[in-house]
């Protein structure tokens, strides 16, 4: 039976090139095991060949991110692995971010399972825990021989694609990705245990953290008004009738943009809501009380404003998940500054 | 970007900067039982509110409630 | 309030000549259920079907599920201000007919009616797979406006629960339930030494299907109330919504709170449970500002030590319950939050739409944006046209076949945040 390849990545001090400083050494890649290899190698078993280590200094990596990128992805490919290791780093910051970075970007490019593992307060595993899986290390470098085989366990379990277990179980950072499961007990009566603990003032874990936003920093105020051409934005689902994008009615996936071109007014003929987390009765009857077109064409007309935008975006804003707020609005903010658009009104019902 | 919602604290949450409290979840610029002409010109009033915060320097979140 | 509650146990349900219960079978006569529901002209049509645990049958889009419940002695009847005159419930002997149920189905009113399947690989997201269901699938007059439509639904199945109901009225229950909660003062000199625990019962009342009624009063009009748990036993809350169909409290589960039944288990062993604190879910953030100070102001009245809330819904009712939260911690009250989450399919987003930091002890529902398989099901109870336009469907959601591709959430009470369920979501 054909072995399993595998490639490793490691830094300059791992690969026994030297301290900080070797740190700025460019990318090789070696034939086979070096440094911790030995103990992935071991880790894995027969059934697996680690065919090449990759080898970058920190900084080097750290300075020049997207080209080490590269340059690594194009070493790696001619093996043609089926799984790829990256450190453990431990608590090395910048080993840990290049652990991240090239295992995110193997797995986006080659589409093979990535492992790799990390101390929970280095900084890669801020930035990388929701995309991989980064077992759980101690600080040094002395905790290698019981952190490898737990690379290795988890590794081997996404070659055989089982089921990947929590946490817990498997020895990885929490990811902070929600997964359902039955528990033993429903959950008013762990509600009530709950409680009478918080009251005793004994220890109580809650279920779910409260979660955290992102914050931006404002804009300035804008100067001229009279110079700025202005555009709505809503997640109150108003769409055109007969919804011709099917945005859905809750948990969107999509957004719309929609023609407003010589219109006074949004009128019920014409446009409707898909929203499915409220009485739509008003606004089905009238949508300016969502997407105020009446107004600002007057507003428009007084010169109080530039110019209207030509079209609004719209989407369903009740079980839409932030990933995909975010990644509507990453996108039409994108169109709504080359069309020269420079102030945005968000509604929300 | 001004922010014009009924639940002022979801857009305090989220992060939104300025923040016009909109009238209702399912009548937010406006409120029809005042009927038509009464609910425009209260959907004029919120939105001349808004352009007024888009003019406005702020150095965090700031609800605009006059 | 004292309640003896007779559970009467029904194992199968089947058509008959009467309707009765008889060995753990439940008869249903079909055409006078489809003559009770046309009785309200707003119907012009209905069908009954029976769907039971296992059967290769899909019903949907499910309105309102109901248990037939009868008053045999006490004050008032079964759900007082809807079927019933407004009268206080809540003490005396009731029967309920434990396995069976109503199923009120028919072409949707919003998109937030959902689905049960009585048997596959989804059916153990809802607790109807397990249960002997009468269904009724009504047919409105052409034209009719949506909230007559919704009210023409609700009231179909509560008369329909409550015509059942009656047979079970002199049956000999196979268990009885004794529930008591007294005066507050009497209750708190009762187990004075065991913390005082209350339940804070957040109701939807957002408008069309997002309504529930107390007494026959619609929750948006009503201001923050103290009930005595056993009331909810007897009907005085009935739903008129699904607001997602995963998290919609059916009528089912007031007749059947999970927060009230695990509170008393515990009640004069390891707590003292003085009540229930009712309260809404507006759309207008005075309203949200004002019940939550009242619910604040009754926890600090009645002295509780702790207090456990439950929502219905998501998004902006996310503010009710961290409103609730932080505005009862302030008054030194222990609090812990039962909810569902929507972190997005991928599972990696917020699950809630506001968080406060008193919201430090929560019990998760589960994740409602997993997306799950539906096989196809040999039968359809109502229909499955509009399976793409419900919560939880999409483009693309219902398949040639019959089976369908959907988020949780368009099953009914799937992720029900009150802790009805074993399902919960944890960090991967």
């Amino acid at each position: 039976m054909e072995k399993i390849k595998v490639v490793h990545y490691i830094n300059q001090f791992f690969a026994n090139i030297g301290g900080e400083e070797k740190a700025d050494i460019e990318p090789e890649v070696r034939e086979g095991i070096v440094g911790p290899g030995l103990a992935l190698q071991s880790g894995l078993g027969d059934d697996y060949e680690v065919v090449a280590t990759v080898i970058c200094g920190d900084t080097y990596f750290g300075g020049h991110i997207e080209d080490a990128k590269k340059t690594i992805l194009d070493m790696i490919r001619p093996y043609k692995p089926d799984l790829f290791v990256a450190g453990p780093a431990f608590n090395a910051g910048r080993y840990g971010v290049a652990c991240g970075t090239i295992a995110k970007a193997v797995e986006d490019e080659l589409n093979i399972p990535v492992v790799t593992g990390m101390y929970p307060e280095n900084p890669g595993v801020d930035m990388f825990k929701k995309d991989l899986h980064i077992i759980q290390t101690a600080i040094s470098a002395a905790d290698m021989r019981k952190a490898m085989p737990k690379i290795c366990k988890l590794a081997k379990k996404m070659i055989n694609k089982e089921e990947i277990l929590s946490p817990v179980e498997e020895g990885y950072i929490e990811r902070g990705i929600r997964v359902n499961y039955f528990n033993e007990r429903r959950g008013s009566e762990r509600a009530v245990d709950l409680i009478l603990k918080k009251i005793a003032g004994e220890p109580y874990e809650t279920e779910y953290p409260m979660p955290v936003f992102d914050r931006v920093a404002p804009n300035p105020a804008i100067k001229d008004l009279s110079k700025i051409k202005l555009a709505v934005v809503t997640s109150g689902g108003i769409v055109p009738q007969g919804n011709p994008d099917r945005i859905e009615s809750s948990s969107a996936t999509k957004y719309g943009i929609y023609d407003i071109t010589g219109m006074d007014s949004l009128t019920k003929d014409k446009f409707m809501t898909v929203h499915g987390g409220y009485d739509r009765a008003f606004v089905l009857e009238n949508p300016n009380l969502v997407v105020p077109l009446d107004i600002l064409r007057e507003i428009e007309k007084e010169g109080i404003i530039g110019e209207l935008a030509n079209y609004f975006v719209t989407t369903t804003g009740t079980g839409t998940s932030v990933g995909n707020a975010k990644g509507f609005g990453e996108e039409f903010s994108k169109k709504l500054v080359e069309d020269g658009v420079g102030a945005v009104i968000l509604t929300s019902t | 970007m001004v922010h014009m919602c009924t639940v002022v604290p979801i857009s305090l949450t989220i992060g939104a900067n300025r923040i016009i409290p909109a009238i209702g979840i399912p009548y937010p610029l406006g409120d029809p039982n005042l009927g038509e002409k009464k609910s425009k010109k209260l959907r004029r009033q919120l939105v001349d509110r808004a352009l007024s915060a888009l003019q406005t320097e702020v150095d965090g979140q700031t609800v605009f409630e006059k | 309030m004292r309640l003896e509650l007779g559970k009467i146990k029904i194992n199968d349900v089947q058509f008959g000549e009467m309707t009765r219960v008889e060995k753990g079978i439940l008869y249903v006569n079909k055409e006078e259920i489809v003559k009770l529901v046309l009785e309200d002209d707003r119907i012009i049509s209905a069908r009954v079907e029976l769907a039971r645990p296992g059967e290769s049958v899909r019903i949907a889009p499910v309105k309102d599920v109901i248990e037939p419940r009868v008053k045999v002695s006490g004050s008032g009847q079964i759900f007082p201000g809807t079927i019933n005159k407004v009268k206080e419930v809540g003490s005396g002997r009731t029967h309920a007919l434990v396995g069976a149920t109503v199923i009120t189905c028919g072409r949707i009113v919003g998109f937030q009616e959902g689905l049960i399947d009585m048997s596959g690989p989804s059916a153990k997201y809802t607790p109807f797979s397990e249960t002997n269901n009468v269904c009724v699938v009504i047919e409105p007059v052409e034209g009719l406006e949506t909230h007559d439509y919704e009210a023409a639904g609700r009231m179909a199945g509560l008369k329909v629960a409550t015509y059942i109901g009656e047979a079970g009225k002199n049956i000999e229950p196979d268990e009885v339930v004794v529930y008591e909660t007294k005066p507050v003062q009497e209750q708190i000199r009762q187990y004075p030494d065991l913390p005082k625990i209350g339940y804070i019962h957040m109701l939807q009342s957002q408008g069309l299907l997002h309504d529930t009624y107390y007494y026959g009063v619609d929750a948006k009009v009503m201001v923050p109330t103290f009930m005595y748990p056993t009331e909810i036993m007897d009907g005085a809350i009935i739903s008129g919504n699904c607001v997602a169909p995963c998290d919609k409290v059916t009528t089912f589960h007031h007749l059947n709170n999970p927060v009230i039944e695990d509170l008393y288990k515990r009640h004069g062993k390891d707590l003292n449970f003085i009540g229930v604190i009712l309260t809404n879910e507006n759309v207008f953030l005075a309203d949200k500002e004002r019940s939550s100070d009242m619910v604040a102001k009754l926890c600090e009245f009645l002295g509780l030590d702790g207090v456990l809330i439950t929502e219905e819904g998501y998004g902006n009712p996310d503010t009710d319950l961290m409103m609730n939260c932080k505005k009862v911690s302030q008054k030194g009250v222990k609090v812990v939050l039962i909810t569902d989450e929507f972190p997005g399919r991928d599972g990696k987003s917020q699950s809630l739409a506001d968080a406060v930091e008193e919201g430090d002890a929560l019990v998760s529902c589960g994740n409602g944006n997993v997306i799950i398989d539906f096989p196809p099901m040999e039968k359809v109870i109502g229909t499955l046209d509009f399976i793409e336009t419900m919560i939880g469907g999409y483009e693309g959601s219902l398949k040639p076949d019959g089976s369908i591709e959907a988020e949780l959430q368009i099953v009914i009470a799937s992720t029900i945040a009150n802790g009805y369920n074993k399902l919960a979501a944890r960090g991967y």
